[in-house]
């Protein structure tokens, strides 16, 4: 087999992360809380699909191969995809989606700052486009998990679970293969080790202003960024997503 | 005291463009002016219809009687010298 191209990659894990997690924050359409948040969250989602379309279109163009943004998001198998574990987990309860929001939020604006002075124009175009819809996003969600943590009898326990469970899928974030050697060498990319000082500081003050406590392991779930061990979650997730592309092929409207 | 679980009403005012003045476009649910304002940016202003938001308790807003509107709105109906419709205003001051 041979070595994938290490651009293509990246643009792919860029823009797997988004497709799925737009496609999670999607499934509330219609049963948020409150109608406010519904809405808040299918913006969320919007506009993660948005990004997708930027991330994966390049990524076509780069392949070459003809494939459109679409065709990578509906005609490709969980093997395939390169988004990382956290972003395929269930929503579980509000709480908990807007704890994998959060945990999301403060890794994708650091990613997004940082490409904004990418060597690569097309890169640092979409990053530049998608860090003002993303500090709206990360301003609600932290904004959220602060409220809920630092909240009623009820939320608060709800917040500490969710942080206990989502965080062992933290770390995947800042874990670095010969693919991110390759783009921090050429400027492209930063390296993924390089933004966990910033996120640690961030989160760290965000949990204390929560009252939640991070847990002390450093334990990391990983595979779903290199492929290798996606989570039986995607899976499912894909089979909901592209139902319609694989009943019906070249479908459109 | 009310049901915390149930948020507190907010009237929601839009300004469209610099220099024109803030309209009521809506109310909606949230548990302070922060989350007023952000819930108001995410059902309002989703087609860029703003530039600027302004949240208001709608308990803190004074409305008039609709059962007062005879004595309060009719007296104006036969008044048509009130309108400033009588003078001919010249060209070059433009529109006003």
């Amino acid at each position: 087999m041979s070595q994938p191209d290490p651009l293509l990659e990246f643009l792919l894990r860029m823009g797997d992360n988004t497709l799925v997690l737009g496609h999670r924050v999607s499934e509330w359409c219609g049963k948020g809380p409150v109608l406010e948040e519904d809405i808040a969250l299918a913006n969320t989602a919007l506009d993660l699909i948005g990004q997708t379309q930027m991330w994966l279109g390049l990524a076509g163009d780069i392949e070459g191969k003809g494939r459109s943004a679409d065709d990578l998001a509906m005609l490709r198998d969980a093997w395939e995809f390169r988004c990382t574990l956290l972003v395929e987990q269930p929503n579980g309860d509000f709480g908990q989606t807007m704890m994998r929001q959060y945990l999301f939020d403060q890794w994708h604006l650091l990613q997004l700052r940082a490409l904004k002075d990418s060597s690569h124009d097309q890169i640092a175009a979409i990053a530049a486009k998608a860090e003002k819809e993303v500090t709206y996003h990360h301003e609600r969600s932290a904004d959220l998990v602060i409220r809920l943590g630092d909240g009623t009898e009820e939320s608060r326990p709800k917040m500490q679970a969710a942080l206990d469970l989502l965080y062992p899928y933290v770390g995947e974030f800042f874990e670095g293969d010969a693919t991110d050697k390759t783009l921090a060498e050429a400027g492209i990319a930063p390296d993924p080790a390089s933004l966990r000082g910033a996120f640690d500081a961030a989160l760290s003050t965000t949990m204390d202003e929560a009252t939640l406590t991070l847990p002390d392991s450093r334990f990391t779930h990983k595979g779903g960024k290199t492929g290798t061990r996606h989570s039986e979650h995607l899976g499912h997730l894909l089979t909901q997503m592209q139902w319609l592309q694989r009943a019906y092929p070249g479908a459109t409207w | 005291m009310t049901d915390k679980r149930e948020w507190p009403l907010w009237e929601i005012f839009i300004r469209g463009q610099h220099g024109a003045s803030h309209r009521h476009v809506g109310s909606l649910h949230a548990p302070d002016a922060e989350m007023a304002i952000l819930n108001a940016r995410d059902v309002y202003t989703r087609r860029k219809e703003g530039v600027s938001i302004w949240a208001v308790p709608a308990n803190a807003i004074a409305a008039s009687s609709p059962s007062k509107k005879g004595p309060m709105y009719d007296p104006a109906e036969d008044k048509a010298y009130r309108h400033p419709t009588f003078f001919d205003i010249p060209k070059d001051v433009g529109p006003m």
